[in-house]
């Protein structure tokens, strides 16, 4: 069984491994299929300028070359300049914006996973009850609603017309509204994960022989019951930190968050194509790992699970 | 009775068949258990007797059907057009009196035209900055957005069922080689190489297509469908080969091969019927899941072209405008939820009424 896990583990640590390979290659030939060349300036330059420039950042060479070269450089972390922000590097800016984005994407995701599991528990426990339909209504109405819609929902209604917020995501208190809309999604969703598993759980014999031995309804609820339904949650949490991730590229513009996504957004507007091939890669690696990390850790749980 | 018995002849003491004599004739009683109280009813029967049941997916399909008719004929009878800035006549100056319009107010030429007694079609929701009809844009949005989410699913559905059925049919190499190849592209962040592939494909096409009829569609919108018909179709290729699989391990598969069915009946009477639900409900499900992705690409600036409208760029289009004219945005937003969520709810319904499994 051990023999089998790690060999899951490695087989897995591989094609994230190539993934990641792939995601920087895909990114590379696409940046050398723009036209132009990554080095277009909105103001004329002379042929000798644009010469000196190219041999500066190495673009005469073969383009295997400058592949490898690129690709030596992602793996010390270096990206390049950016274009737009002149004098700045590419994994400055990465590592400036990711400090704010990875506060708003774990705040969001603690709040998803803590709120979605106990909304998901009372749904189920209440099963066909005011409290079970409350919550389903809501959970199916939030599923259906982009991050962006409910973002610029509650900006019109919590910062314009109920000024309860600031609209300026650069403060402490205007990161309340983005973190609700980026968690909203991931929150339904495992709500709806945890009320199906549990209703599945709390039909099985086991629930029924505790109970019948007189365990307390909160200890069957929490320790046999919830400890079960997690599972199908934790192959969500992958998933749940991708959507997160691109969907705080929308949220940060609308609410003025100083994040990566903003500086995503305001690149793909600009062209700045090292910060978007930048930006790409980094998020990507971050989603991998995680998926990786959430699959690993759901077949460690879940002793049931095959590893074929 | 014994008559009948009587007049059967008697049997051969030699012969090995049986005796005629000893069967015993079929009470009414028992003949009356072997009628056919009512017509047996097909799969797709039965299935949309389940669905016209469900009360939530019959409310969801009237929806998106309503909203599917309006925004494939009201345009046509629509007295404004979706690009037409009503401020602008050739040959005079721009009458900015057209821009900004709340819902029901006109224009001052169209007031002039009122007081001479004309009759002018309202603007229901008003106009937006450009002097464009806002109802008649978001209409037309939508239809663009149905659109895209239609045909991004076909392809999706097209190249996944070709492609795992191939792999789920020959099974062994050519199987283990064709999903090394989905498990791949399904661990790349969709998402970020759509963003990544549609704003390097909006600069590289618009020289290609100039010109041709794919102009008229716009870059943004082909590098969509490019964009999915590369990267969506793998969990669709995931879905039909598994079900190719476990369909050809059947035992009723195995019955039907046992009593001499030839493969062709076997693929039409066993495989497609179970095959065909699991399609027409992911598709189902795939249409709001493009939808959603249109309109966030719209949102980023990278989805449909200027003029042309889809709902996520009215979205996007209208937030620079939030602080006066809020309705402009939660128009477009309530019609996307509507879509996708009538959508979601008519894909539970179909995939509960079509599922054999779940058939009580």
């Amino acid at each position: 069984m051990d023999s089998k896990l790690a060999l899951y583990i490695v087989k897995r640590l591989l094609l994230a491994l190539f993934t990641v390979f792939l995601v920087i290659t895909i990114t590379f030939f696409a940046m050398k299929a723009i036209p132009g060349g990554p080095f277009l300036s909105e103001k004329a330059t002379t042929p000798a300028v644009t010469a000196a420039l190219e041999a500066k950042y190495g673009l005469d060479k073969p383009v295997m070359e400058q592949y490898v070269t690129y690709l030596k450089g992602v793996l010390e972390f270096d990206f390049g300049p950016s274009i737009k922000n002149r004098g700045r590097e590419v994994s400055d800016l990465l590592v400036e914006g990711f400090a704010t984005s990875g506060k708003l994407g774990l705040m969001a995701a603690g709040i998803a996973i803590i709120m979605g599991l106990i909304f998901g528990a009372l749904a189920a426990v209440f099963h066909n009850k005011v409290i079970d339909k409350v919550i389903m209504v809501l959970s199916t109405a939030s599923v259906a609603m982009p991050s962006f819609v409910i973002a610029t929902i509650l900006l019109l209604l919590l910062c314009i017309t109920i000024p309860l917020f600031p609209s300026n995501g650069s403060t402490a208190g205007g990161l309340v509204l983005p973190v609700i809309s980026l968690s909203l999604y991931p929150m339904a969703y495992i709500t709806r994960l945890t009320r199906s598993s549990m209703l599945d759980v709390l039909g099985q014999d086991y629930i029924r022989t505790a109970r019948a031995k007189g365990v307390s309804p909160v200890k069957v609820i929490f320790k046999h019951s919830l400890k079960n339904a997690v599972t199908p949650v934790i192959t969500y949490v992958g998933p749940m930190i991708a959507y997160i991730l691109t969907g705080s590229l929308v949220v940060e513009k609308i609410f003025a968050v100083p994040g990566l996504g903003n500086y995503f957004f305001s690149s793909i507007i600009n062209r700045d194509y090292p910060m978007i091939m930048g930006t790409t890669i980094f998020l990507a690696t971050i989603m991998v790992i995680m998926t990786l990390l959430s699959d690993i850790c759901y077949k460690i749980f879940d002793p049931r699970v095959d590893f074929s | 009775m014994n008559k009948d018995i009587d007049a059967m002849p008697s049997k051969n003491p030699l012969s090995l068949q049986l005796d005629l004599k000893s069967f015993e004739k079929a009470t009414d009683e028992e003949k009356f258990m072997q009628q056919r109280m009512r017509e047996s009813t097909t799969f797709f029967k039965d299935g949309m007797r389940r669905l016209a049941k469900n009360k939530i997916a019959m409310i969801c399909l009237i929806i998106i059907s309503v909203i599917v008719l309006i925004a494939a004929f009201v345009p046509m009878i629509y007295p404004y057009n979706y690009s037409d800035q009503l401020g602008i006549t050739p040959g005079q100056s721009v009458d900015s009196s057209y821009n900004n319009l709340k819902p029901f107010e006109y224009g001052e030429t169209e007031l002039e035209r009122i007081a001479a007694g004309e009759k002018v079609f309202p603007h229901i929701f008003g106009t937006d900055s450009a002097g464009r009809d806002y109802a008649i844009r978001v209409i037309y949005g939508t239809r663009v957005s149905l659109l895209v989410g239609f045909f991004a699913s076909l392809i999706v559905l097209v190249i996944g069922a070709v492609y795992g059925s191939v792999s789920g049919f020959y099974g062994g190499k050519v199987d283990l080689v064709m999903m090394r190849i989905v498990d791949i592209i399904y661990s790349l962040p969709d998402l970020l190489m759509i963003i990544l592939l549609s704003s390097i494909l909006n600069v590289t096409l618009a020289p290609k297509i100039e010109g041709t009829g794919l102009a008229k569609l716009g870059t943004g919108m082909i590098s969509i469908f490019i964009v999915f018909a590369l990267l969506y179709w793998v969990s669709m290729a995931r879905l039909v080969r598994g079900q190719i699989l476990s369909i050809k391990q059947q035992d009723y598969v195995l019955a039907a091969r046992s009593i001499g069915a030839k493969s062709s009946h076997i693929i039409k009477r066993h495989m497609l019927p179970n095959c065909i639900s699991v399609l027409i409900i992911s598709t189902a499900l795939q249409i709001p899941s493009a939808i959603f992705t249109e309109s966030y690409l719209s949102f980023l600036g990278l989805g449909v072209d200027m003029p042309m409208p889809s709902l996520g760029s009215l979205a996007s289009d209208a937030l620079d405008g939030i602080y006066s004219y809020g309705y402009r945005l939660i128009i477009p937003a309530v019609t996307i939820c509507l879509i996708v969520l009538s959508l979601n709810l008519l894909g539970d319904g179909l995939r509960d009424a079509f599922d054999p499994k779940l058939k009580k």
